[in-house]
């Protein structure tokens, strides 16, 4: 498979020698097997409505060479030195797992490719102090403060904490205390759990007996629903919160009318038709879902292939400043122009933000990259 | 605390600990008939409940898949032994009960993929599945080095382990199930608040103890077993044979981790994976009563779910941390008092 398309991009090379010497080429791996598949698989058809929607700057036509990594970090960084070295690639986008995201940043810096990530992680400057990958999610700690700042507003005055016990609870509990600690909001326990436990029972007890008027939730997907499975059972009527974590049919599933409710912080593409007509994301995410339609045959309402979209899109806005700097692409100085133009990228709006960026910093989207949403029904409801 | 939430949270301890008692129970019958730490022994309850759920929602569970290949290996395995011997008439015999009997409720599930059962069917059936695996994993891997030391045989255990998730990944796929609760029935007991499917995990673990007890007692194959478990040669010097007493001892157990298995399913989500955790907590319980006695297994197991509920309550970010740290003092406890095991074993 990998063979084939290293074989066809070979033998387009070799047809087009000339044609391709200013085409811009992309590297986009994306986890297709393995357990990082089933987000994985979105950021693929987001990236096929992506080249649907648009696939060349100003005359040039864009490549894009896809690998899979199999949701293996050595596997996406053996694939990531393979797209620069042997096909020279201008950018790198991937991938469908932190670890492996994690993994690429390094090839990126040493080769010195622009890149973008499309899971949240957090990049550090490498030893020149300069940074080559930008990150399109939103950081957890914007993820948390959207919704600590809904709770002050919906009359909270304290609440517990109920997270899983690994790093995704850590980063929401620490990610809730700066701004609970500014809003003067309390939090009055830092309960945790395992994926695999099978009763929640003692923590439950301890936030009832803490008597709360909400809930937050540090957990995510499946077991997203093991707290407010339990906290229903011992009777608490009071409201719940959560992160995009929680954004997951297994999540409804699984807590039905416990979770009934329940408002999490969100992209605003995740409720493009309901947004209104003045809101940035509305034109934008209603162009990404009839794309994605359109490459892929069937509806989106996930957040994850809009990640890979908006990349495709803060790449495209950058590519047409590198262009203009008259750098040919498939060198150096294209890719250092590349890079510099992503970096200063302003104002671009996108399905899920409106992207700033910055030489100083990795992540480049603020407050309005996150909406708030109730479940009503099963259904995610947009809640201004 | 007060009184209240004390009462709530050792009923909350009991029920978990009496699924540790089960899975437990089996880990020990397993260890003392043929040696065996059988590791996978979650990874069994685990997937009993992941049938459960796929039957209940009208799908084909992978078990189906699973148990299928695992009796075709046996059957070969079991084959290629008999030729080698030239024991041609045990042919006939082996193909029953490695390849047709296993693969009854393989058909049958397989045979009425879209329709729903009503839920006692849907026990039966998903317990009927994983019944054969143990015992057939028990012929393809553990037999052929039955006379291995005990760490090579835990070692093998733990590979099976990582090779069933890997296979349980595969064919249950990444997503956790729950399954709709045996009973929604809710009593009122002293103004405590108890929910039907907690006692019937206690009522069910305390009807297998009691059955597992008269069994041992009362009956010529348990006492083939615990013979087996004393004394392996000494058993074979008085005509018992130990390849089929192990089987028994491995259908015994695959019957308790499924019975904890369909228990736990609609307590909480079940992943592929989830079954190593309930094991590990049941092992905890089986090394306090030193892999060698049921009732201080099942006392220990008991322990081991009050201790978890507590420390969730108090210090749940340190919940398994306490939970495993209890091996220390027990194991210092066990060698110190070596003298005392020895006396146990006698007994038993």
């Amino acid at each position: 498979m990998k063979n084939s398309i290293a074989a066809a991009v070979v033998a387009a090379s070799l047809g087009f020698a000339t044609a391709a010497q200013a085409e811009i080429t992309v590297g986009f791996i994306t986890s297709q097997s393995g357990p990082g598949s089933s987000i994985g698989v979105l950021y693929d058809r987001g990236m096929k409505a992506a080249v649907e929607y648009a696939s060349s700057v100003g005359a040039e036509k864009v490549k894009l060479i896809q690998l899979d990594d199999g949701s293996d970090p050595s596997s996406a960084t053996r694939n990531a030195r393979k797209l620069v070295e042997e096909n020279k690639v201008d950018l790198l986008i991937g991938t469908s797992t932190a670890a492996s995201t994690s993994a690429m940043v390094p090839i990126a810096n040493e080769l010195k490719v622009p890149m973008i990530a499309i899971s949240p992680i957090s990049v550090a400057a490498n030893d020149a102090g300069d940074r080559w990958a930008i990150v399109m999610p939103q950081p957890p700690t914007l993820m948390v403060k959207v919704v600590v700042d809904r709770m002050k507003r919906d009359g909270v005055k304290q609440f517990a904490y109920i997270g899983f016990s690994d790093a995704w609870g850590d980063l929401v509990y620490n990610g809730a205390q700066k701004p609970a600690e500014a809003d003067g909001l309390k939090i009055l326990t830092n309960e945790r759990y395992a994926r695999t436990d099978t009763s929640v029972t003692g923590q439950v007890l301890k936030m009832m007996a803490a008597k709360p008027d909400a809930v937050l939730l540090g957990g995510a997907a499946t077991q997203g629903a093991l707290p407010p499975l339990a906290l229903a059972e011992r009777g608490y009527k009071g409201p719940l919160y959560g992160t995009p974590a929680l954004l997951n049919t297994d999540f409804i599933r699984v807590g039905s009318k416990a979770v009934e409710g329940v408002q999490v912080s969100a992209g605003p593409v995740v409720v493009a038709e309901q947004l209104p007509d003045t809101h940035f994301s509305k034109k934008i995410s209603m162009d990404f879902r009839a794309a994605y339609q359109k490459a892929n045959r069937s509806p989106t309402s996930d957040a994850f292939s809009a990640y890979s979209f908006d990349a495709w899109l803060v790449f495209l806005d950058a590519a047409k400043r590198a262009m203009a700097t008259g750098a040919k692409p498939g060198t150096p100085e294209f890719r250092v122009a590349l890079k510099n133009a992503i970096f200063n990228t302003k104002d671009l709006v996108g399905t899920h933000a409106i992207y700033n960026y910055k030489p100083s910093d990795s992540y480049g989207v603020d407050e309005r990259a996150l909406v708030m949403v109730r479940l009503v029904n099963g259904q995610w409801k947009y809640e201004p | 605390m007060n009184g209240e939430i004390a009462a709530i949270l050792a009923m909350d301890g009991i029920a978990s600990g009496a699924i540790y008692v089960l899975i437990g129970l089996g880990l020990v019958l397993i260890f003392a008939v043929t040696r065996v730490i059988f590791v996978p022994f979650g990874d069994i309850a685990a997937f009993t409940a992941l049938s459960l759920a796929s039957l209940e929602t009208g799908g084909r569970p992978g078990t189906v898949g699973l148990v299928a290949v695992l009796a075709v290996l046996a059957t070969a395995v079991e084959a290629v032994a008999l030729v080698r011997n030239r024991a041609f008439h045990r042919l006939p015999r082996a193909l029953l009960f490695y390849l047709v009997l296993p693969l009854i409720p393989v058909a049958a599930v397989w045979f009425a993929a879209g329709t729903t059962f009503s839920m006692p069917v849907r026990i039966v059936l998903s317990l009927a599945l994983v019944l054969p695996i143990a015992p057939l994993l028990d012929r393809i891997v553990f037999r052929p080095i039955a006379d291995a030391s005990v760490l090579l045989l835990l070692t093998v255990a733990v590979a099976l382990h990582f090779a069933l998730s890997g296979l349980g990944l595969m064919f249950f796929g990444p997503e956790g199930v729950r399954t709709k609760p045996l009973t929604d029935a809710v009593f009122d007991i002293a103004g405590l608040i108890v929910n039907g499917q907690m006692l019937l995990i206690l009522a069910a673990s305390i009807v297998f103890c009691g059955l597992l007890f008269l069994y041992f007692e009362f009956t010529i194959q348990g006492k083939a077993l615990r013979a087996t478990a004393v004394n392996r040669v000494g058993a074979r010097l008085v005509g018992i044979r130990p390849t089929s007493t192990g089987t028994i001892a491995y259908l015994l157990a695959s019957l308790l981790a499924g019975i904890s298995g369909v228990l736990i399913a609609p307590v909480t989500t079940i992943f592929y994976d989830s079954g190593f955790l309930l094991g590990l907590k049941a092992f905890v319980g089986a090394i306090i009563g030193a892999m060698v006695s049921y009732p201080v297994t099942a006392l220990g197991a008991v322990m081991v779910g009050l201790l978890e509920s507590f420390t969730s309550f108090w210090l749940s970010a340190y919940k398994e941390v306490l939970v495993f740290s209890l091996l220390i003092p027990v194991l210092l406890w066990r060698s110190l008092s070596f003298a005392g095991t020895e006396e146990e074993e006698a007994e038993e």
